[in-house]
């Protein structure tokens, strides 16, 4: 029986004990009419042995493609000590350090992930994850509402430079709560936020203005004139940041003169390989004034009896098992073990090691930019300075392009027609670190093949009759 | 603090290039000024600090960890290994179909098995924990009434028991809780319920068995009188690993149901997660299942999202939610199979009763002996905080001292002085006698030294810790000068 110390004896004796013939007499109080059957249609157990040849059949199928994909989740390197530290069974079995003498390492860990959060944006506090960066921005959404007191109307700017997804999910997240998401569009040109769009809104009743550093576009905000906007119009500025980004570019904290108030993002880039999407984890700082509106847990440093330094959860009545129905937020479980492995990627990269990170992605990504647009027909589409994306615009389409690519196993980036169909056939791309020259001209190669092959004009010689 | 260890330009060289890039072609005004404040340490001093943090937790890997409602039972190695393959690992999120398929099959395969084992319409793997998971599920009764224009309904009932996640979620879709007593049995107040349901009832969220630790027995009533009243029943996942396999959730008449793959599916609680909360539904709230589902065409795994189910209530996470926490439960289902499932409400069930048997035999006094325990139990320890003056929580932090991670502990709040216990079908017939003993010596320490259970405990890295001043005097963030 897989994973069940029993033997036959075991099992008698304790049924002896509790004064019952069979295991089955302890679900007797379950009505007999509700009791299902044997659930053929689920498959029978399988040894380790099967499931391991089974799922390396699938892991396979699924092949290692040239990655030049972005657009929210990035491959980087992770220091082998990463995840042998975190995979520890004392990180990876324990739970919410609910018993604080008995939970130190985990809860002094988290202490040390707030402490480098707030270091990396320039923020007074960070509470100790949510579940991803698009979830994220949309507690903290909710958080301005309620922090921004001198606004009544529940309405938030979000350009439409910040990641469809993160729209979408905040809007699944927020809308029955009455708030509103109001699009700024962006400029044409430069692919930043469209500041004359902006000064439509001037005076208005909003909540807070999100700021996306790097946008969707990899293009970079001027984000200190965007973050005075914010505070001149009586707007919370809600900075949506890659933390990596924020290894070489200003801190939000010290964005205009006051900074950001509120500070998210998908940490991600900190230390989790792509993996389909998650586990991830969302992060969330924000001014020390705000901290009491914040959602999740947060791990403050403290003494014991004996005056000895120690750490425990604290604000806990913000949260639901404290406050129920008046909770800031629902959210319970986070992504512990994500923001381990975060923490030990980010001492052992340390800031220096991180711009380093940071500054060969930037580029390796004017590298790839440079190598595609070398091809006839294949241009940058915005004059803004960007980080580690660009937008490219093709001569063909978007989605035959990437097919093709793909075909010849390279993930050539993000089809941006369907979010922005404005933008034609125009794909984002991303180099990390970790794509190289050799990666680099190896995509501008099959590109260049598969363009020869899309746009080679169609035989001329028609047949005459 | 890794901070104690850090000194200026002192690197972990052997993961960076010497040279940095330029960053010439960024304007001066975006860029930082110096490197943030990261501790500036070396390899080793970091794998040695870390590993010597670990040294200081209670996990399941090396201690008893009986947390009521948790499930904290052995998760098998295999699912981690299996789940970190190089090609689950490198899967961008936004690859190709035709680079996803291997994934995809395990994701469509987990669903069908949720699907049969909760005996629910359909399934949506994407919520990121049970409190999303919570979160969908009444976002889609919102959802649903909404789309037949019933648009006066406005309360969620949640019984007093329930946990916070509950009336939190309620109130983040819009709605109002409103408590319902629970009757002395252990069972819902019936004619509380009655009362309260009305034109204004959009539904009532139940655990079952509830989180006082026994099966709601009339759930089929509650059911009939909840769809009267034109409400939806919504299920709360956390303590189905008591009836897996056994009873499901969909047979009882509930209409949507999450799931804490965290604790059923023994998928790793990592200190505080990842977890996974794929939500179930009964067919009629089918169209309202959070994107992206998994579909099979015939041929194809194939992405169902926005476009192809426009009634969903959308998208709760940038992707597919919790990918690798979704595959870890896969490759436990797939261990296990349908009798390995139908032993894990067994063998925790068997657990729970064996252990709450022996602790009543040496003089505990649980909170509902008339009942039968499910995978769970409440001890309720009025009688020794009155006589004797140690209360629960003294209790618990002697447990510490002892080796074992204390069960939840005055939770839920109607018991007065209670200690939740959830043993899970994988600990051994000897752990749990371990346990009666050590409860039995803490019993007589409290009779005879009572002082020594109070200011337990004695042998951890702190002892009890100043939570006031935590909270009064804010320190969140290490500072260069503090």
């Amino acid at each position: 029986m897989p994973f069940i110390p029993h033997t036959e004896d075991d099992i008698q004796e304790m049924l002896a004990v509790i004064g019952v013939d069979s295991i089955d007499t302890l679900f007797d109080e379950i009505p007999d009419e509700l009791r299902c059957d044997e659930l053929k249609a689920i498959p029978a157990g399988m040894p380790e042995m099967e499931v391991s040849r089974l799922m390396q059949a699938r892991a396979r199928e699924d092949g290692q493609p040239l990655c030049f994909l972005g657009a929210g989740a990035y491959d980087h390197h992770i220091p082998a000590a990463v995840w042998q530290l975190t995979t520890r069974g004392e990180f990876y079995t324990a739970y919410t350090p609910y018993q604080a003498e008995a939970s130190q390492g985990t809860l002094q860990l988290l202490y040390e992930y707030q402490s480098m959060m707030t270091a990396l944006t320039g923020m007074d506090v960070s509470n100790a994850s949510l579940y991803d960066g698009a979830s994220a921005l949309a507690e903290a959404v909710l958080m301005a509402v309620r922090a921004n007191r001198k606004s009544k109307s529940g309405r938030i700017l979000m350009p439409r430079t910040l990641h469809p997804l993160y729209r979408r999910v905040t809007h699944s997240i927020v809308r029955n709560q009455g708030i509103e998401l109001v699009e700024v569009g962006y400029d044409g040109k430069t692919g930043q936020v469209d500041t004359s769009v902006l000064e439509q809104y001037a005076g208005e009743d909003f909540a807070a203005l999100v700021i996306p550093q790097p946008n969707f576009f990899g293009v970079l905000e001027n984000v200190d004139e965007l973050t005075e906007w914010a505070h001149a119009n009586g707007m919370l500025a809600i900075a949506v940041v890659n933390p990596l980004a924020m290894s070489i570019l200003k801190p939000a904290g010290e964005w205009g003169e006051d900074g950001a108030d509120i500070c998210c993002g998908e940490g991600q880039p900190m230390g989790a390989p792509l993996a389909s999407g998650g586990p991830y984890f969302g992060f969330l700082c924000c001014r020390e004034k705000l901290v009491r509106q914040m959602p999740g847990r947060i791990i403050g440093k403290t003494v014991d009896l004996d005056g000895k330094p120690g750490y425990a959860l604290t604000l806990q009545a913000r949260e639901q098992h404290i406050r129920r129905s008046k909770a800031t937020s629902n959210i319970c479980t986070n992504q512990g073990l994500m923001v381990t492995a975060a923490t030990i990627h980010m001492a052992i990269m340390g800031g220096e090691g991180l711009q380093h990170m940071a500054a060969a992605c930037h580029g390796n990504t004017e590298r790839l930019s440079q190598a595609l647009c070398s091809l006839p027909q294949v241009e940058s589409v915005f004059e803004g300075p960007v980080f580690h994306e660009r937008v490219l615009k093709l001569p063909l389409s978007a989605k035959d392009a990437l097919k093709a690519l793909a075909a010849h196993n390279v993930q050539g980036g993000f089809d941006l027609s369907d979010d922005y169909p404005e933008l034609d056939s125009a794909i984002l791309v991303c180099a990390t670190e970790l794509r190289g020259e050799e990666d680099i001209e190896q995509y501008r190669s099959k590109l260049e093949r598969v363009i020869a092959a899309q746009v080679q004009t169609p035989c001329q010689l028609k047949p005459d009759w | 603090m890794i901070y104690e260890h850090s000194r200026t330009g002192r690197r972990a060289t052997a993961q960076t290039n010497p040279e940095m890039d330029k960053l010439s072609d960024i304007p001066d005004a975006l860029l930082r000024k110096r490197p943030a404040g990261l501790p500036e340490v070396s390899e080793m001093q970091a794998v040695r600090h870390y590993t010597r943090l670990s040294q200081k937790n209670f996990s399941i890997d090396t201690h008893f960890y009986p947390l009521g409602s948790c499930t904290m039972k052995y998760n098998p190695r295999a699912c981690n290994s299996l789940a970190s393959l190089p090609g689950f690992l490198s899967r961008h999120p936004l690859a190709p179909d035709t680079h996803s398929q291997g994934f995809m099959a395990c994701m469509y395969d987990l669903q069908e098995i949720l699907k049969h084992v909760t005996g629910m319409h359909d399934v949506s793997l994407s919520p990121a924990a049970g409190a999303q998971g919570e979160f969908a599920g009444v976002a889609m009764i919102r959802a649903y009434h909404d789309a037949r224009g019933d648009t006066a309904r406005s309360e969620i009932l949640v019984p007093d028991a329930a946990h916070g996640t509950n009336p939190a979620s309620a109130v983040m879709c819009g709605y109002k809780a409103r408590e319902i007593p629970t009757g002395r049995d252990g069972d819902i107040d019936l004619d509380a319920l009655k009362q309260a349901l009305g034109p204004q009832t959009a539904g009532i969220m139940l655990t079952n068995p509830s989180t006082v630790g026994v099966f709601e027995r009339r759930i089929k009533e509650i059911a009939g009188l909840v769809h009267e009243a034109g409400g939806l029943l919504y299920y709360d996942g956390a303590n189905l690993n008591a009836i897996l396999g056994k009873v499901r959730p969909g047979d009882m008449g509930f209409d949507v149901i999450h799931m804490n793959l965290h604790k059923t599916f023994s998928t790793p609680h990592g200190g505080g997660g990842p977890g996974a909360g794929p939500v179930g539904v009964s067919q009629r709230l089918a169209p309202y299942l959070p994107v992206p589902m998994v579909d099979y065409d015939g041929t194809d795994y194939i992405w169902l999202t926005e476009k192809e189910r426009p009634e969903s209530i959308g998208r709760l996470s940038a992707f597919a939610g919790n990918a690798g926490v979704l595959l870890r439960a896969y490759v436990y289902a797939r261990l296990l199979g349908r009798e390995g499932m139908h032993r894990v409400a067994e063998f925790s069930s068997l657990n729970a009763n064996y252990l709450l048997k022996r602790l009543m035999e040496v003089g505990f006094d649980a909170a509902y002996p008339e009942r039968r325990a499910s995978h769970e139990f409440i001890l309720t320890l009025k009688k020794q905080a009155k006589e004797l003056g140690v209360n629960t929580m003294d209790f618990a932090k002697r447990m510490l001292d002892y080796g074992v991670h204390a069960p939840t502990t005055y939770f839920p709040l109607l018991v007065p002085e209670c200690l939740l216990v959830e043993p899970t079908e994988t600990e051994a017939k000897e752990d749990l006698d371990s346990f009666v003993e050590i409860m039995q010596t803490i019993k007589q320490e409290a009779e005879t030294q009572p002082d020594l259970v109070k200011q337990a405990p004695h042998t951890m890295p702190v002892r009890r810790l100043d939570d006031v001043r935590a909270a009064r005097e804010l320190d969140l963030a290490w500072k260069s000068d503090s």
